[in-house]
Parts: structure tokens; sequence; C-alpha cells
């Protein structure tokens, strides 16, 4: 391994110093005591307290919850469905359109998802709320989770499948016996990007939800708009922290297997 | 041959096991299997044999299922086996790359298709332990396969695929990912259990020496059609084409014509200035008729001095020496430039050999020792 370089460190430091100095300074200013978000008047944690005070945040969150909950699980299960079907079932007529069409999500403009979403509720005469919310998240973070799927289907050795069909497996069962097990990392990390996309979407959230639900980051825009609050600032420090938490727990878990497999496979080499 | 050798093949009174009845597979315009018909009989050890793209592969996975025959019929026990699904076949398949359920432990590996029958569980039990204490991975059971060697992976796809006694199971290159060491033992192995199970098995394979050692009979197959169906001997001894005789083991091919000389006995001229060749063969050679006589490398004699009384004999100077350790090949170029391959047994210390590069040497071999090919 090569020794850090001058200008290695300096590229890191200012790569990172441009990804984190915000954050840092929105963390800082959460423990302000002043009122007054610019100046700093002494640490302190009221403002946490008076969060868990605020009944429309915690309202907006419980809702914020719900929908990341529900939308990410039938997502997941949609998006596992459409990814299987796309690498599975070869050639036919218009798969690449259908494909293509899996993925077209990804690169649409959410303005345009969200409005053409708004206008199909309000066709169909659906009520705008939670349901809404939940149908609107599923829809774009489902082609994220079969984006993640597919590229572990691709790589899935199918003689797997087929050794399950040869022992007497019917094709629902070589599914979810063998298939559903073996991608089930893929499925779950396919589950967690779809819940973090729900939990800080803006503008889906925003065309699509009603007068009885509102999520946090609608809550957290419009408080904004009317004077950042150290509130806001410790509300979004617990959501950094949450966040960070759940990504490194599953780095260190994923880490460790591999190395616990690694150092498993070699005793059994030299085993034998 | 005995008469009381396993041999099902010659009796016209059996009734073979698996029927290929012209079966022909397309993959688009490609043709995997082409017009292909053959008998394999219960209790044999079948070995399908040839390079990578003959087809041996496709027609393995016609009999378990996951390819259905373009046109022609495929009959196991007498039953054509088009409409059953592989879940519904008394087949089973041991995959080339194993196909173990990488979070399911040993145990639950072997059990898998025993659950699938809703077998008793003290039944399931009694059977997974048959398996283990046969393929000698008791002490295993609990490992999952990320845990064992690769050829005890090998073993555990093994009894998985035996542990619903099928009636015929299928073993797509199944000593590959082994080293030659291993996969000696293990050839060995699987003669044995296939033995003691009694259970008919179709290996593919593309290496010869494998399919030699435990076949009861290979089909050599290239381009979608098999070219020889024999016992391992006959296939190297009596080759029914030069394609055959190339692909089992070294042969020296030598191209001339024929001249009928007696019953069974042809003189081969081949090359100017050469006395012709005198081959015996009992297929029946029309005068001036393109021949090749295909002789095996050990079948060769060489000698220092030259010899006398013998059918065969050319000289020639020694090219190239490939020296084995127990047997040396000698590379022989004779005055008209073709390469005659000899080997010899290294009976003697190496530094007592009478001959080395560059020698003149005399090569002779006997009336009966090739074989005379139309093609």
């Amino acid at each position: 391994m090569n020794r850090l370089s001058w200008f290695n460190v300096v590229s890191l430091t200012l790569g990172f110093a441009f990804l984190y100095i915000p954050m840092l300074i929105l963390i800082l200013y959460s423990f302000n005591e002043s009122k007054l978000v610019t100046v700093w008047a002494g640490f302190s944690t009221k403002w946490y307290g008076e969060l868990l005070q605020n009944e429309a945040f915690l309202n907006a969150a419980w809702v914020t919850l719900k929908v990341a909950v529900f939308s990410s699980t039938l997502a997941t299960v949609l998006g596992t469905i459409a990814a299987y079907v796309m690498i599975r079932s070869g050639k036919f007529f218009g798969r690449t359109l259908f494909s293509g069409m899996i993925y077209a999500p990804l690169v649409m403009p959410e303005v345009i998802t969200g409005l053409s979403l708004l206008l199909l509720f309000i066709g169909i005469g659906l009520d705008r709320g939670v349901l809404t919310i939940v149908l609107a998240h599923t829809t774009f973070s489902m082609c994220y989770v079969s984006v993640v799927v597919s590229s572990r289907l691709v790589t899935f050795d199918q003689s797997l499948e087929e050794a399950a069909l040869d022992l007497g497996c019917s094709q629902a069962e070589a599914f979810r016996l063998v298939t559903l097990p073996i991608i089930a990392p893929a499925v779950i990390s396919g589950w967690l990007l779809a819940f973090t996309l729900s939990l800080d979407d803006l503008v889906i959230a925003s065309f699509t939800s009603g007068p009885s639900a509102t999520t946090l980051p609608i809550k957290i825009f419009s408080a904004v708009r009317l004077g950042v609050s150290p509130e806001i600032n410790a509300l979004s420090t617990i959501m950094i922290a949450i966040v960070t938490v759940g990504v490194i727990t599953a780095s260190l878990v994923s880490k460790q297997q591999a190395v616990r497999q690694k150092k498993e496979e070699q005793a059994a080499e030299r085993a034998a | 041959m005995n008469s009381t050798a396993f041999a099902p093949w010659e009796d016209p009174e059996a009734t073979p096991l698996i029927q290929f009845q012209n079966v022909t597979k397309r993959f688009g315009d490609f043709v995997a299997i082409d017009d292909l018909t053959i008998d394999i009989y219960e209790k044999e050890f079948f070995a399908l044999l040839g390079p990578s793209g003959c087809g041996k592969t496709t027609m393995m996975r016609m009999l378990a299922g996951f390819e259905t025959p373009t046109q022609g019929k495929i009959n196991l026990a007498g039953k054509d086996i088009a409409p059953v699904p592989p879940n519904k076949r008394a087949v089973n398949m041991m995959f080339q790359s194993y196909a173990l359920f990488p979070h399911l432990s040993v145990w639950e590996n072997i059990a898998f298709g025993l659950k699938r029958e809703q077998m008793p569980k003290n039944d399931i039990n009694d059977r997974v332990e048959e398996m283990l204490r046969l393929t000698r991975l008791e002490k295993f059971a609990r490992r999952k396969p990320h845990q064992i060697s690769g050829g005890q992976r090998q073993r555990v796809a093994l009894a998985r695929s035996l542990a619903k006694a099928p009636k015929l199971l299928l073993l797509d290159e199944p000593l590959g990912a082994l080293d030659k060491k291993l996969r000696q033992e293990t050839q060995f192995e699987l003669m044995d259990i296939q033995e003691k199970t009694g259970t008919t098995f179709v290996i593919v394979t593309h290496d010869q020496e494998e399919a030699m050692t435990v076949a009861s009979r290979v089909a050599v197959m290239d381009h979608g059609k098999i070219i020889q169906v024999a016992t391992p001997d006959r296939i190297y001894e009596t080759p029914n084409s030069v394609y055959v005789a190339d692909f089992i083991g070294e042969v020296n091919i030598i191209e001339g014509t024929a001249t009928p000389n007696g019953e069974d006995s042809y003189a081969i001229s081949w090359a100017e200035g050469q006395s012709p060749l005198k081959a015996a063969s009992a297929k029946p050679f029309s005068e001036g008729q393109k021949c090749h006589v295909a002789i095996r490398p050990e079948k060769v004699t060489i000698n220092a001095q030259k010899p006398d009384g013998v059918d065969n004999l050319v000289q020639g100077k020694i090219l190239d020496i490939a020296y084995l350790g127990n047997i040396s090949t000698y590379h022989v170029e004779l005055p008209s430039g073709t390469v005659i391959k000899a080997q010899a047994a290294n009976t003697r210390r190496i530094a007592r050999r009478s001959f080395t590069w560059e020698d003149s040497v005399w090569l002779s071999w006997t009336a009966t020792a090739g074989v005379l090919l139309a093609e």
C-alpha cells in the first residue's frame, strides 16, 4: 500500500469537507442555546426536549414512518417480481421495451411523476391522504428495488433453480425455497433503499398528500419557509444519526459475514 | 469376454431403459442434436463423450426435462417422457457446478428432494443417514456447503441426487472441478456407488480417460450425432472412423490406397519409394480405395538395429522425445516427411537407452496392430 501523498491528503480533505461541513454546522447549531440560528450562545439540548412536545412534528413523523414501511414493502414485492420476470423470461416480443419502461421512472423528473399521479388520483376520485402517498411512493421506488434485485439475479446460478425442479419442486416452490432465500440480501437492501427514498421524498409527497396527512419532509420544508428554527436542526440531527447508525451497522454486519465465510472456506480446504 | 459379463446391449431380448428415437433438437438455426437414435439399458454406466458443443449436454438436459426435443421421441421405461415436467420425472441430475443450496446444511441439501415427496420424517432421517454413510459424509452433516472442500461438495451433490433413488442418474461433468488425483479416486468411488445402488448412470464428459475408466459403454459424439457407441476397449481398439481414433488417445494415421492381398489382408501403398504396408481388416476394401491406417503409438516398436521377420518396417530419425517417466513417446520422422509416434516403456534407466535425438531408428508393427479405416 502506498503512503498518502500530500496531493491525496488535500483532495481527500477537500472532498470530505465539501460533503460534510454543511451537516456538521447543522449538528452543531442543534445544540445551540440561542433561538437565533446564526448566533452561538452556549451548549444546550433544550431543542431536543421541545421537539418531543411538538405534536405536529411527531404526527408528521408517524405518517412518514407508516408511508415508508408500507410503500417500501409493496415496492419490494412488485420490484422483485418484475426483476425476476425480466431476467428469467428469456426473449419475448417487446422485452427491451418492457425492461426499459421499468427503469424509466429512475430518470423521470419527480415533478412530472408527482403531477401525473395527482391527476390520476383526482381522476379516479381518490381522496389524498396516507393511501395516495403510499401508492405514489410504491410507484417510483419499485424501479429502484427492481434494479437492485435484477443485478443480483443476473449473477444467480440458474442451475440452483433447475436442481430444485429436478428434486421435485414446482416453479413456485423453487422460488420460495431456493431463489428467495439466496437473493434475500439483495431484496432486503432493495427494501432499505425504497424505505430511505420514501423517508426523504418531498416533491412527490407534496403532490399526493392531502390535508389529513403530512410527511416530515413537507413539514420541515414548510417550517423552514417561515424561518429556520433550532428545533428543525435538532430534528435533522436525529435523522442524520439514525441514518448513520443504520448504514454503519449494515456495512459492519455484511463485512463480518464475508470475513467469516472466507475463513470457513479456507478452513474447509485445509481440512480436506 | 465371457457370457456372464454385463452386456445387455448384446442381448436382443433386453428392453432398454432409455430410448432416443430419431431425436432432433434445434435452437433457432443451430442443430444441437441431429436425428439421433440410441438405446441405454438398465444398470448401465453410459458415457457421452465429445468436444464442447457436440450436443452431449443437450441430450442430458432433454432427459432431465429442461429441454424438449424438436422432433422425435424419448422413452423412459417404455413411456414417452416429453409431457412429464422435470419435477415429476424419476430422473435426477448431478450438476456440473454441483448446484448445492448455499443456505441449507449438507443434511438439508440431501433431504431436500425427500421432503418434496412428503416422505414421513423418520424415513427421511433414515434415508439421509444412509446417503451420508454411502458418500462418507457423516461428519459433515451440519456444515454448510461453503464450509466443506471441493471433493466433499462433489459427494454431497451425488448424495442429494441419489437420495430419491431415481431410475436414472445424470451426471454433467461431475468431476470437472476436482484436481487430477482427487478425480481419479472419485472415479472409482463413482463406479463403486453405481454398482452398490444399481442405478443407471449417464455421464457427460469431455475427458476421454474419465469416460474410459468409468463407463460400461461410451458414445463418441460430434456435431449432434453419435459417431460410435461401444465398450471402452472396442472404442480404443477398433474405432470406426478417423474421428473416433483421433479423439480417443494418441494415434498415427497413415493415408494410402488399398490393394486386396489374400483373405482379410491388404497392401497399402502410402508413399513413393516405400514398400507397401501390410494391414489386416475384416471390413472389405476394394482395389485402389482410399483408406487410413490407424496405429496406436504403443503398438509401434522402436529399435536401434534393424529387426527381422516383421510385417511392417520403416526407418526414420528421432525428432522429439516426450519423457513421461514410466514411458517415453518418440516422434520419428520418416524420409517422406511423415512423423510416426512410437511409445516404449522405460524398463531401463534413461542413461542406458540406446538411442536419442537425431538417431536413426527402425519402427515396426504387425499387420494386425493397426485398424484400416475408410474415413
